[in-house]
């Protein structure tokens, strides 16, 4: 029923909406900053040089736009911009292209792109557009000597003051297996066990009394703000913009961070799948990864464009310090899993909120 | 004795002239017929006017409502996709052993699934039961687009080695039937041991019955604070002259008109650690520097959040039947000796119950369900059950718990209005 209605109201809008022209393309993004950057620094670069008109269009929830159109089975957007947790489903669920590595563009040293794209960047139906993170963030007048470790976080001896904490349990078991002292590349190893599991809620029991949780991305930057925590997990934009929007003076950890990643998507049964690749391999270019740098704080996925990142759009600032992928920030970073969410989320949301609670 | 000239008298004659004769009106039908047309017709004008109504109730509301109280116990993710294995489920009963029939069929439908690009539904299904199982699904599925070789029991567990595991293939039966009652189970904390009976999860997994447990207390608490509240206010709005309590009126509804999200973040301003309530106590000297209070982020910051958003819904009810309690009962009662207090527990007070009870209905409703305020204010030990609700909506993407748990929800507040119908009645209520 919901579905009709949705498909009902997509076919409506599209009747209503104006007609693409055969050769373009539509790019489906969750708009905001995030889809105005691709526009400038990808959809127009890509108009210009191949003359395939590429239209942006903002979507609150690209993933169920999509799911809606191809199971209407009249598909009129291109490409779409979707999460990690999203690509798993809609392929396993058979609604999105496969995408084959051939057509992406090689590194800037000549790597193939296989071995160019961070782990977990390159998927069967997807290739990533950008990476964020969820960070440590710090106030800096609030500590004599700043913290440089995961395990800072833990320390209230050396470092006195409230945590801010997300408040679910992606991110803040994996932070807390990180605290504790787990190498990045086994903390899913290790929590896929119950004793690890057992051991990330015994780190965060060290620290519970002291820890505010929060739950909306702008409540980070808020707490660190009105001096209600000293340290955070914050996503690193909201950071950055506090930083060099407003003139906060915040530190970032980047030790421990969790990297997370957008997609690009082909619908199954897309229209003018020729252009759609073009636009994908055009994407993949490391040089235009590195251009989106210019007008958010996300990071490339491929680690040959990190050195090519230049400054803000205000023509000042250098974005390397600020981006998540740049290699001395993700020295000590994990790629989160979004497989291992999909198996065990229910689960670990379940005993976190009992604990929480207890 | 009759008058020739009385009108009437001839109207009697004419009506009694003869019991048979029927009445009629102006063009010959019958009046009874004619009587029902037009009341039938002016029924359908009436119908008319209230059918957008219905049909939006019916479209926005009972759909929805039915269709969530369906998906809390009709989850097709296993059955419809996997019909080989779900069909020898149905001729074997529990307790038969997996048979190489049981393998074949697995084998074969878990092949089907990969090529329909199904598995990743059917994987999601079992894992509510069997945490960690989806990535078992989709990647054998991955390997079984060829089909597996026979023996199925030995290439699958080749395949990987947890589908060896008695768990799983109860898990498997009983999401055979799309019918469940395992989302109302987990509900309540339960769950089914390996022999299929009703056990509770282990503590540490428990959460569910603490948070409905809490909800109950935590709304009847806001309900109790906004009477406390309210009450006096409600009472001075109704015996203030009109341009003061107008004054006051407007007063009580400025916050009322302002976002939700507004007052909320305000909450936060004046009550956090940083904040100037805690600001103004370190400088009184009330608390010191190192023991500023915290008042937010745990359940005190809920309640005092919720209480003075839903304020207003105790305020406006009790308000509108002050307003009609005829001063002159007190006087009365007064003049015949009775203290003020007894005056107001025995005169006034009973008055204002219909009020009283439709303001108590409408907070303990609305505090129910409340969400994005504890969501943000609740920190830990503030939390109500409506924030699971929208965690499995929204994250862990289980509908069919969150209906359960909405369902649950549901009943309870049915429930309590019931009882509420039985102490006070619904025919005393007055919402304004």
């Amino acid at each position: 029923m919901t579905r009709r209605l949705i498909a009902g109201t997509a076919l409506a809008l599209m009747a209503a909406g104006p007609v693409l022209a055969q050769e373009g393309i539509s790019i489906t993004t969750y708009g905001g900053a995030f889809g105005e950057a691709l526009n400038e620094s990808l959809a127009k670069p890509f108009a210009a040089e191949t003359g395939i008109p590429a239209m942006m269009v903002d979507n609150s929830d690209p993933p169920a736009k999509l799911k809606a159109e191809v199971e209407a089975g009249n598909v009129t957007g291109n490409i779409f911009d979707v999460e990690q947790s999203d690509v798993i489903r809609l392929c396993d669920e058979g609604l999105i292209e496969t995408i084959d590595p051939a057509i992406l563009a090689a590194g800037a040293d000549g790597s193939t792109p296989e071995d160019d794209y961070l782990p977990q960047a390159l998927h069967e139906c997807a290739t990533a557009i950008m990476v964020w993170a969820t960070v440590i963030a710090y106030d800096v007048g609030a500590f004599d000597t700043a913290p440089t470790k995961a395990v800072d976080f833990f320390d209230l001896e050396n470092f006195p003051g409230k945590r801010g904490i997300i408040k679910r349990p992606k991110y803040a078991l994996e932070f807390a297996l990180l605290g504790d002292g787990v190498a990045p590349d086994e903390v899913y190893d290790v929590l896929s066990t119950p004793e690890g599991v057992d051991r990330a809620f015994a780190k965060l029991d060290e620290i519970k009394d002291q820890v505010v949780w929060w739950e909306a991305g702008a409540q980070a930057p808020q707490l660190l703000a009105d001096g209600e925590v000293a340290m955070t997990l914050a996503y690193n934009g909201r950071i950055f913009d506090a930083m060099v929007g407003e003139g906060k003076d915040f530190g970032f950890v980047w030790d421990g961070a969790n990297l997370d990643m957008d997609y690009w998507v082909i619908p199954k049964g897309a229209p003018n799948m020729e252009a759609a690749q073009k636009f994908i391999a055009f994407a993949s270019d490391p040089q235009r990864q590195a251009d989106l740098s210019k007008y958010i704080a996300y990071g490339p996925p491929r680690k040959s464009a990190a050195p090519s990142v230049g400054t803000y759009k205000d023509g000042t600032t250098e974005m390397a310090p600020y981006l998540p992928t740049t290699p001395e920030n993700a020295a000590g970073a994990l790629v989160n899993d979004a497989g291992f969410w999909a198996d065990h989320g229910t689960e670990l949301t379940e005993r976190f909120n009992a604990w929480l609670a207890g | 004795m009759q008058n020739a000239l009385d009108p009437h008298a001839a109207i009697v004659t004419e009506a009694s002239g003869g019991a048979a004769t029927l009445l009629t009106t102006a063009d010959g039908q019958p009046l009874a017929r004619a009587l029902a047309r037009s009341s039938a017709r002016a029924r359908r004008r009436a119908f008319l006017l209230v059918a957008p109504l219905l049909l939006f109730v019916v479209v926005t509301f009972v759909i929805p409502i039915g269709q969530m109280l369906h998906r809390s116990m009709y989850n097709a993710g296993f059955a419809d996709n996997m019909p080989q294995v779900s069909a020898w489920f149905q001729e074997n009963p529990a307790g038969t052993p997996i048979d190489e029939a049981a393998w074949g069929a697995l084998a074969a439908d878990l092949q089907l699934a990969a090529g329909n690009r199904t598995i990743g539904i059917v994987g999601t299904r079992i894992n509510y039961d069997v945490p960690g199982t989806r990535s078992l699904f989709t990647s054998t599925g991955r390997k079984a687009r060829d089909g597996f070789p026979p023996p199925y029991r030995d290439s699958l567990i080749e395949a990987d080695a947890k589908w060896d595991n008695p768990t799983l293939w109860r898990a498997m039966r009983s999401a055979s039937s799309a019918y469940t009652a395992n989302f109302y189970l987990s509900s309540l904390d339960r769950t089914r041991d390996d022999d299929g009976k009703i056990t509770t999860v282990p503590e540490r997994q428990q959460v569910y019955v603490m948070l409905f447990k809490r909800t109950l207390w935590l709304s009847l608490a806001i309900t109790g604070m906004t009477f406390l509240l309210g009450f006096p206010i409600a009472h001075l709005l109704a015996t203030l002259p009109m341009r003061k309590s107008n004054l006051l009126m407007i007063l009580v509804l400025l916050p009322f008109w302002t976002s939700l999200l507004v007052r909320t973040t305000a909450w936060m301003v004046l009550l956090q650690q940083q904040g100037v309530l805690n600001d103004i106590f370190v400088w009184l000297g009330v608390v010191g520097p190192d023991g500023r209070l915290q008042m937010i982020y745990n359940r005190t910051g809920t309640i005092i959040a919720m209480t003075h958003i839903l304020l207003p819904f105790m305020i406006l009810p009790l308000y509108s039947v002050m307003r009609t309690i005829n001063p002159s009962y007190v006087r009365a009662a007064r003049s015949l000796g009775a203290t003020s207090w007894t005056a107001f527990r025995r005169v006034y007070f009973p008055q204002t119950l219909p009020g009283l009870g439709a303001g108590a209905l409408l907070v303990f409703i609305l505090a129910v369900g409340y969400y994005i305020t504890p969501a943000l204010v609740g920190g830990s030990t503030g939390q109500l059950i409506s924030n699971m609700i929208a965690m499995h909506m929204t994250e862990t993407l289980n509908w069919s718990m969150a209906a359960a748990l909405a369902a649950l929800l549901l009943g309870g507040v049915l429930v309590l209005y019931w009882v509420y119908d039985r102490l006070v009645g619904i025919d005393n209520l007055k919402l304004g």
